[in-house]
C-alpha cells in the first residue's frame, strides 16, 4: 500500500511540475498511438465492413484470420516489422527503424485486426435491419457499405477505441522496433518498463497512474459522446 | 469526396509531424547494453559528445547479444558492449571493425542479507558459486544471451559446474534485462550476478545486498566497435568514428572517470594502456 | 421527371420458388388501369413477395415480371419500395430525403425545392430538422412514404403499409395513398385489411396460396365475388392453408 501511496504522490508530483521529459514522453505516445489508429481506421472499418457486405471465395478463412490476429502478441509483431524495417531487410533502405514511424507501422499492424473485427460485427448486424431496405430505396453495394459505416459510427467509435487502448497499453512492439531511445522513441509504457527494470518502481507507478488517466479521461469523453448519440437517436 | 480528401490530408499532416520529429538533428545510433544505459553513464557522456560535435547519440539499450545482432543487421552505427569473445568474433567476421578498448568495470554478486550459501568471506568467485552450488540456493541468471549472461556461464563452467541441468530448479534463469533479474532475485531472496553499476542505481533493494565482490575473474571489459561500413554502406561511419575516437581519447576517458553514482566511481577508463592484466585474470 | 412509361404491369407465367415450397404459383396477369391496385388475401399468400418481384428485389424463378418492357431493378427512380417497418437513417427527417435523392444522383440544386415539396405534400414541414429514429410509428410511415415520393415516382409499391399503425395513423397513410393516388402515380399496395381495400382500392388482385385467385374492379369484386375463397375472405371467414406447399 506504501509503494502505491508514493506512487501517487510521484505522479501528482510529476503532473504538477510539467515535467519536460514527462510532457515528451506523454506527447510521443499520444501521437504513436492517435497516428496508428487514424491509420488503422482508414483500413479497418472499410475493410470490416467489406467483409461484413461481401461475398467472396476465402471469406470464412479471412473472417477466422482476422479474428486470430486481434489477439497477436505485441512482440510478434513488433519482430515481423522489426525484420522488415531492418537494414537488412526488405525495407531496410527506408531507414525507418528506430523511429516513430516504425512505431506506427507496428502499432497499425496491431490493432488493424482489432478494428476491423469488430467493425465487421458491428455492421453485420446493422446490414440485417437495413438492408432490404436501403437496396430497395437502390443503393448499390457500396453505397450500402459506405451508409452503414456512417449509420454506426457511434458503435464503430467503441470498435476504434478498442484499438486505441490496445495501442497505447502494448509495450512489445514499440520496444523491439523503436528501441526506447530517449528524447526519439521513448514511450510511455516503453518507459515504464525501463523504470521497472531500474527498480524505480515508484516511477514506473507513478507513469503508469498517469497512462492510466489518460486513458480514464479519453474513455470518459468517448462514452459520453457515445451516450449523448444514443440517447438522441433511441 | 470532401470528406475523404481531409482525412488523406490529416494523415499526410500526422506522418510528416511524426518524420519531422524523427529527422530534426544529426545524429547516429548506438546499441549499447542495458548495464551500461540504466546506470546513467550515457546519459552523462553524450551531451559532452554532442556539446564538441554537434551530433547526438540515440543509445538502443539491450543485451549484448542482441546489440552484436543489431549491429551485424546494419540496424545501428556502432556499439558499445562487454563481452570480448562475442566481440572478437563480431570482428572476425566482418561485421565490424576498429574493436577499441573503452573501459572496464566489475560484476558483483548480490543476494539475500541472510546469506544462505554463507558466500560473503571466501577467497574468491569460483569458491562463491561452489558453495551456492553445494546448498542449491536459488540462483537467478539473466539468462538472456547478454554479456552478464555470458560471463555468468564461463564462472559456472570455470567452477565445474554444468549449470543448465540445474536449470528450473534452484537455477532460474529469467530471459530478462539486469534491472528486472535484480527485482526477481529480491522477490525469490535468490543470489545473482550483476553489474555494479546497475546495482548501485537499483532502487527496490529489500532484503539484497552486495555479498561478493572485486576479484580480478569479475572485471569486465567494454569496447567500443564500429559496424563495418563495406556491409552496410548506409552506416554513417565518420560520425560513428567521431564518436569511437572521443570515447578513447583523453577527454572521453576522462569524463567517464568523472561519472560517479551514489559517490563511487563506476566505470575505468582503459583505452590507453594494455590492459592485458586485468584481461589475463 | 422520368419519360418512361410504365404500365401496362405485364406478369408472365410468374414462379418463385423458396427451399422447394412453391410461393407463387403461375401468375399471368397484366395490369394497365391508373389508380390503387391493391393485392388482397391471407397472410402467407404471397402478396408482399409478388410485391417484391414487381419492385426487382426478388428474381422469379420461372416466368417474369415487365413494367411495360421494363425487368424492374431497385436502382430504377421511377417506382418506389415503401416497407410495412420502414427503416429510417439516423439523421434528420430532411436528411432522410436527401439521401434518397443523391442516391439517386439527383441534382443538389433541386434537392431544396423536392424536398420541401415531399415535406408539405406529407404534412412533415414541422418535423423536418426532427431526429427521424424519433418519430411516432405514423409519422415514421409517411416520412417513409415522403422517401418514396420525393423523386416524384411513377410507381410506388406499398407493402402492408398501416400494419404496425394505430387508427389515426391509418388514416394519415390511406389520405397520403389517395393524394397521390390522384397525381397520376401508380399504386400497387398489399393489404390483408378489407376495410382497408375497400376505401382505396380502384381494383383488386385476389391471391390465395400463391395464386392469382381472383381480379377484378374493386366494386366488382365486394359485390359479385366470383370464387369461394373470395366470398370466405370477404366474409371474414378463415381460409384453410396460408402456405402451398
Amino acid at each position: 500500500m506504501n509503494d502505491i501511496s508514493q506512487a501517487f504522490a510521484k505522479a501528482i508530483q510529476l503532473i504538477t511540475q510539467l515535467d519536460a521529459n514527462l510532457l515528451e514522453i506523454v506527447s510521443l505516445s499520444m501521437r504513436v498511438s492517435l497516428t496508428s489508429v487514424l491509420i488503422a481506421s482508414l483500413i479497418g472499418l472499410p475493410l470490416g465492413a467489406a467483409l461484413a457486405l461481401y461475398k467472396f471465395p476465402g471469406r470464412g478463412f479471412f473472417v477466422v484470420l482476422l479474428n486470430a490476429f486481434m489477439g497477436l502478441p505485441p512482440v510478434v509483431v513488433g519482430l515481423i516489422v522489426y525484420l522488415m524495417l531492418s537494414r537488412s531487410g526488405p525495407l531496410g533502405v527506408l531507414g525507418l527503424l528506430f523511429t516513430p514511424t516504425a512505431m506506427i507501422i507496428a502499432q497499425t499492424c496491431l490493432i488493424t485486426p482489432i478494428i476491423a473485427a469488430l467493425a465487421r460485427q458491428t455492421i453485420m448486424d446493422a446490414n440485417v435491419e437495413y438492408h432490404e431496405q436501403l437496396r430497395a430505396l437502390g443503393a448499390k453495394s457500396f453505397r450500402i457499405m459506405k451508409t452503414l459505416l456512417w449509420e454506426t459510427k457511434y458503435s464503430l467509435l467503441t470498435s476504434v477505441f478498442a484499438g486505441f487502448g490496445r495501442a497505447t497499453a502494448e509495450v512489445g512492439a514499440v520496444l523491439i522496433v523503436g528501441g526506447n531511445i530517449n528524447h526519439a522513441t521513448r514511450v510511455m509504457t516503453t518507459a515504464i518498463a525501463l523504470e521497472t527494470r531500474k527498480g524505480d518502481i515508484e516511477l514506473a507507478l507513478a507513469l503508469g497512474i498517469i497512462l492510466i488517466v489518460i486513458s480514464l479521461i479519453l474513455t470518459t469523453i468517448v462514452m459520453n459522446i457515445r451516450d449523448a448519440a444514443y440517447k438522441y437517436y433511441n | 469526396m470532401n470528406r475523404i480528401s481531409t482525412i488523406v490530408i490529416a494523415v499526410l499532416i500526422c506522418m510528416s509531424f511524426n518524420s519531422a520529429c524523427a529527422n530534426e538533428q544529426d545524429f547516429i545510433t548506438l546499441s549499447s547494453t542495458t548495464s551500461t544505459d540504466n546506470s546513467g553513464l550515457l546519459d552523462y557522456l553524450i551531451p559532452k559528445f554532442k556539446e564538441k560535435t554537434g551530433i547526438n547519440v540515440r543509445v538502443v539499450a539491450v543485451g549484448t547479444g542482441r546489440a552484436l545482432l543489431l549491429g551485424e543487421r546494419g540496424d545501428v552505427d556502432l556499439l558499445l558492449v562487454h563481452h570480448k569473445t562475442s566481440e572478437t568474433k563480431f570482428v572476425e567476421n566482418g561485421f565490424g571493425i576498429e574493436r577499441r578498448n573503452v573501459m572496464y568495470n566489475d560484476y558483483v554478486i548480490v543476494g539475500p542479507k541472510q546469506d544462505p550459501a554463507n558466500i560473503k568471506n571466501v577467497k574468491n568467485t569460483i569458491e562463491a558459486l561452489k558453495l551456492i552450488y553445494d546448498q542449491a540456493t536459488p540462483f537467478v541468471s539473466r539468462g538472456d544471451d547478454s554479456g552478464t549472461h555470458k560471463k555468468e556461464l564461463e564462472l559456472w563452467s570455470q567452477a565445474g559446474v554444468d549449470i543448465q541441468q540445474y536449470s528450473g530448479t534452484w537455477y532460474r534463469e529469467a530471459g530478462a534485462s539486469m534491472g528486472a533479474t535484480l527485482n526477481i532475485a529480491n522477490e525469490m531472496s535468490a543470489y545473482t550476478l550483476t553489474d555494479r553499476g546497475t546495482w548501485l542505481s537499483f532502487k527496490n533493494r529489500d532484503d539484497l545486498i552486495l555479498l561478493f565482490e572485486n576479484d580480478p575473474p569479475l572485471f569486465n571489459q567494454y569496447g567500443v566497435i564500429l559496424v563495418n561500413p563495406e556491409r552496410h554502406p548506409h552506416i554513417k561511419y565518420n560520425e560513428a568514428k567521431l564518436f569511437s575516437n572521443w570515447l578513447t581519447s583523453s577527454e572521453g576517458q576522462q569524463a567517464i572517470a568523472e561519472f560517479s553514482l551514489q559517490g563511487q566511481q563506476l566505470f575505468f577508463p582503459n583505452s590507453g594502456q594494455n590492459i592485458a592484466a586485468s584481461e589475463a585474470k | 421527371m422520368h419519360n418512361v412509361s410504365t404500365l401496362p404491369l405485364h406478369i408472365n407465367h410468374l414462379h418463385v420458388t423458396r427451399k422447394g415450397n412453391l410461393l407463387l404459383c403461375d401468375i399471368d396477369y397484366s395490369i394497365d388501369t391508373a389508380g390503387v391496385t391493391v393485392i388482397l388475401g391471407p397472410n402467407g399468400a404471397g402478396k408482399s413477395l409478388l410485391l417484391q418481384v414487381a419492385h426487382g428485389l426478388v428474381a422469379p424463378d420461372e416466368g417474369d415480371l415487365k413494367w411495360n418492357t421494363l425487368s424492374p431493378h431497385p436502382q430504377q427512380s421511377w417506382r418506389a419500395f415503401v416497407f410495412q417497418k420502414p427503416v429510417l437513417l439516423r439523421r434528420s427527417v430532411r436528411a432522410n430525403l436527401g439521401y434518397v435523392l443523391s442516391l439517386h444522383k439527383v441534382e443538389k440544386s433541386k434537392h431544396h425545392e423536392l424536398i420541401e415539396e415531399a415535406l408539405e405534400q406529407t404534412g412533415l414541414a414541422k418535423l423536418a430538422e426532427r431526429n427521424a429514429r424519433v418519430l411516432s410509428g405514423g409519422e415514421q410511415q409517411r416520412l417513409s412514404i415522403a422517401r418514396a415520393w420525393v423523386l416524384k415516382p411513377k410507381v410506388i409499391l406499398l407493402d402492408e403499409p398501416t400494419a404496425e399503425l394505430d387508427p389515426a395513423g391509418t388514416a394519415a397513410v390511406e389520405c397520403l395513398i389517395e393524394t397521390i393516388a390522384q397525381q397520376d402515380t401508380k399504386i400497387l399496395m398489399t393489404t390483408h385489411d378489407l376495410g382497408q381495400a375497400r376505401r382505396l382500392a380502384s381494383d383488386i388482385l385476389f391471391l390465395h396460396q400463391g395464386r392469382l385467385v381472383e381480379f377484378s374492379p374493386a366494386q366488382n369484386f365486394f359485390q359479385q365475388p366470383q370464387t369461394e375463397a373470395a366470398q370466405k375472405f370477404i366474409a371474414g371467414k378463415l381460409l384453410n392453408g396460408g402456405q402451398k406447399k
